[in-house]
């Protein structure tokens, strides 16, 4: 199990004063001037170094992510911008993250910006968590006062930080979506390329980063990249903040080690499965999106990205959604399906229209009221949605499906066959509609 | 997607007051010369708050015309937003059930067959007596608080149909309810305490404290009097704008200090946490599970929940400790202790089971008292982390002056 001090969000339960005072108690913006004294490129290969992988999903490496903004402008101005749009269904991570210790954050954002080049810095958080936002606001303004951000502030680089906020729209978590969000319009994802790191906010570089991922640096720089590179397993390094929801005795949020194994997880921190571990049914890993694991899978499980990968599933956003045996599993992924039938923007058809079809067919699997070729031709349907659309919401909207067949198929034959024993009302043909 | 229209009854006019103005002019100040279409968000969501929690349209056209957008990039942005009500809301509170999985999971169905039960039958439609809405929306990002609802600029966590309908009741007497968990828990802790960052004292400091309770009346009264309250106690009102364009901030901060004067009137700081200590049946069958689960992997991990304050209240406290106690309550009939923060029904009853009805002699306790009765409750340590003697202390004082 990680130790207290190897702990980065030394708050995360908000039992200790969130602000600057207490935040400086804890050893934020400490040193941050000696870094930035250091250069830009000393950060970069630092965080590089450090193996930390981006923490909004996808897990892609942040100080490559860094060294693709310009060097030189061009006369345009860099941006950072933060990702807070938490919003993909078991996530609750950056929301401890900006309540109780959003110094962390700001501090993050300074070096960040810095190492991009960048002298803004907009954060843009999800439209609900409007206590959130006031504390972060609260943070920043402190910042300020403090002179530690803004125009001629003690580190040396002007750094401005704005807040700005959506309005209950999940596709803003998409990179190229929140930028259309954050410049006033419908948040629809952008064509890939041109990448923001060319052409991003109002058509300047920018790099769009998730709250953790920058809430991390100040401290892996103080610490050392070797530091964070020895806690968790090769090319999943460092350390993660769990969010544990569904039917373990007691859900929680807790930070631990990358590749801790998932059993560990449960019994320490959630103490257990609900009716003990042989009530295991289902664990959906890493936030709705990503495809459900039987309770066989878990056993020797390990939560980092690569080992999750290897069983067809993801690390996500590590929230661990844990379903025990009383749970009606194709409700449950039916309900995950109309979420995305809810949060498509409605740009590309085949999302616009599979989601939507999806749920319904779902919906039908669930009462059983369905021929066992459907599953078969769900998943083919499931395939012609997956990698044919702007953003990934088409691929999210299609891997739980996809999970649900490949580990959960009998209990639809089950369900169907059921069914047609004792038929209630004449089956209806809706799926097409 | 969803097909969201604007409501068929719209007012006449809108304008933002005097104190909104100034703030919008702060949100757009934000953002670079000829960029003010990026304050689009802030400005309608401002405006929904102004007018009583639902989005008209003469306010998307104002907006409009703010932000020198044309009327159909607001109206766009209106429509695909769903945090926009376009239509009326109930006068005191627009209830938001997460339905999503994690919470679905917890029981989400049931909070919101309490809506339809005791709301109105669909989404969107307003109670009989107008000052209730609901509708169920996508993961308000609480997950391991689950089941949750958001009414206005809180949430509220860990429910139950009890607690729940508790907190209906509250809204509709008026009377104050406390945002977050509502069975006791802090924040996302498990709910039998920390596993991890247990090394330091447990210090609630008043910036690390709880939530506030207050009065849900409306979306207007949120964004007005709730201002300065911020999560768990932190007095920073939401600033205006950044720091560094701090003029529109320093003129909005005193208007909305005048409109705070309400909330800034001294109040006794307990209020009634509605059904805080209610232990559901589930609960009560699992924590006997969660128990040995504790107890078998003990060897393994020296650090047990609480582990500080668990085991020295384990240690056997003897009755000479026993604070005074009566054989009934005194002849003007018991306090009620359920207005001490942190103490419910049931916690009430364990009381007065113990000889303690009156606030004064809650406040009497000393260390040694406090061990004793620590030791007779079911949830170790909320004496002090609650501040009880001193809420006590005062609520006694008040019910003799």
């Amino acid at each position: 199990m990680l130790q207290d001090k190897d702990r980065i969000f030394t708050n995360i339960y908000g039992f200790h004063d969130w602000g600057l005072k207490g935040a400086m108690a804890r050893g934020q913006w400490n040193g941050t001037k000696g870094f930035i004294d250091k250069g830009r490129d000393w950060v970069i290969e630092q965080v590089k170094a450090s193996g930390l992988r981006g923490r909004g999903g996808a897990g892609f490496p942040t100080g490559l992510k860094w060294s693709f903004m310009p060097k030189e402008s061009d006369g345009r101005p860099s941006y950072l911008v933060i990702n807070a749009d938490e919003s993909e269904p078991g996530t609750c991570k950056d929301r401890e993250i900006m309540r109780h210790d959003p110094h962390h954050l700001i501090e993050g954002c300074l070096i960040a910006g810095f190492a991009m080049n960048a002298h803004a810095c907009y954060i843009y958080i999800r439209g609900e968590y409007i206590r959130e936002r006031e504390r972060l606001q609260a943070a920043i303004d402190q910042a300020y006062d403090a002179n530690l951000i803004g125009k001629n502030n003690v580190h040396g680089w002007d750094y401005d930080i704005y807040l700005s906020h959506g309005a209950g729209a999940y596709i803003c978590g998409e990179e190229t979506a929140l930028l259309e969000s954050l410049e006033g319009k419908k948040g629809q994802p952008r064509l890939k390329p041109p990448f923001p790191a060319n052409v991003g906010l109002y058509g300047c570089p920018t790099t769009v980063n998730n709250v953790e991922s920058v809430a991390v640096v100040p401290e892996i720089l103080r610490r050392g990249a070797s530091w964070f590179s020895a806690l968790g397993k090769p090319n999943n390094t460092g350390t993660k903040l769990f969010c544990i929801s569904g039917h373990v005795e007691q859900p929680c949020t807790v930070e631990e080690e990358m590749g801790v194994p998932f059993r560990e997880l449960i019994d320490k921190h959630c103490g257990g499965v609900r009716g003990g571990w042989d009530n295991l049914l289902a664990v959906i890993p890493g936030g709705s999106s990503v495809p459900c694991l039987t309770a066989d899978m878990c056993t020797d499980l390990s939560m980092d990205f690569d080992s999750l990968k290897e069983l067809r599933s993801g690390l996500g956003t590590a929230a661990v959604i844990v379903m025990d045996k009383s749970t009606d599993i194709i409700r449950a992924i039916a309900r995950i399906s109309y979420f995305y039938k809810h949060e498509s923007c409605g740009q590309c058809t085949p999302c616009r229209e599979g989601t939507g079809w999806m749920w319904r067919v779902l919906e039908r699997m669930a009462r059983g009221e369905a021929q066992k070729h459907e599953i078969d031709m769900l998943f083919e349907v499931t395939k012609q949605v997956e990698g044919h659309t702007i953003c990934a919401l088409g691929d999210a909207a299609a891997w739980p499906v996809q999970g649900l067949i490949r580990n959960f198929r009998h209990v639809i034959e089950e369900r169907i066959d059921q069914y047609s024993a004792n038929p209630g009302d004449p089956i209806v043909m809706q799926a097409a509609e | 997607m969803s097909v969201r229209r604007l409501h068929s009854e719209q007012p006449e006019s809108f304008a933002f007051t005097q104190e909104n103005q100034a703030w919008a002019e702060g949100q757009i100040s934000k953002f670079p010369e000829g960029r003010q279409a990026s304050a689009v968000i802030p400005l309608l969501w401002r405006a929904q708050e102004q007018h009583e929690g639902w989005l008209t349209e003469p306010a998307i056209r104002k907006v409009g015309e703010m932000l020198d957008m044309p009327y159909i990039r607001v109206l766009e942005v209106a429509t695909f937003y769903t945090m926009y009500q376009l239509q009326p809301v109930g006068k005191k509170a627009h209830i938001q059930v997460c339905g999503t999985t994690p919470c679905m999971l917890r029981g989400a169905g049931d909070i919101r067959a309490v809506c339809e039960k005791r709301i109105a039958a669909h989404p969107h439609e307003i109670s009989e007596d107008g000052n209730f809405s609901w509708e169920e929306v996508e993961c308000l990002g609480a997950c391991v608080n689950a089941p949750m609802v958001q009414i206005w600029k809180d949430t509220y966590e860990d429910l139950t149909v009890e607690t729940f309908e508790a907190m209906l009741d509250a809204i509709s007497e008026g009377k104050e309810i406390t945002p977050g968990p509502q069975n006791g828990r802090h924040f996302s802790v498990p709910f039998s305490g920390r596993t991890s960052l247990d090394e330091d004292s447990q210090d609630y400091g008043p910036k690390g404290g709880v939530p506030f309770g207050h009065v849900v009346d409306g979306a207007t009264t949120a964004c007005a009097v709730d201002a300065g309250v911020s999560i768990n106690g932190g007095s920073q009102p939401d600033a205006a704008s950044a720091k560094a364009k701090s003029g529109a901030a320093a003129k909005a901060k005193p208007a909305k200090k005048a409109s705070t004067a309400k909330a800034d009137a001294p109040k006794p700081e307990a209020t009634a946490v509605p059904e805080d200590n209610t232990v559901r049946p589930s609960d009560v069958k699992d924590g006997a599970k969660a128990e040995k689960a504790t107890a078998a992997k003990a060897p393994k991990t020296p650090k047990t929940p609480n582990a500080p304050k668990a085991q020295e209240a384990s240690a056997p406290v003897s009755d000479a400790s026993k604070p005074a106690a009566l054989s009934e309550a005194r002849s003007g009939g018991a306090d009620d202790l359920k207005r001490i923060k942190g103490v419910g029904p049931k916690i009430e009853s364990t009381l007065n089971s113990l000889g303690i009805f009156h606030f004064d002699q809650i406040a009497a306790w000393d260390q040694s008292n406090k061990d004793w009765v620590d030791d007779h409750l079911s949830f170790k340590g909320r004496i002090d982390r609650e501040q009880w003697i001193k809420q006590a202390d005062a609520l006694a004082k008040e019910s003799k002056g």
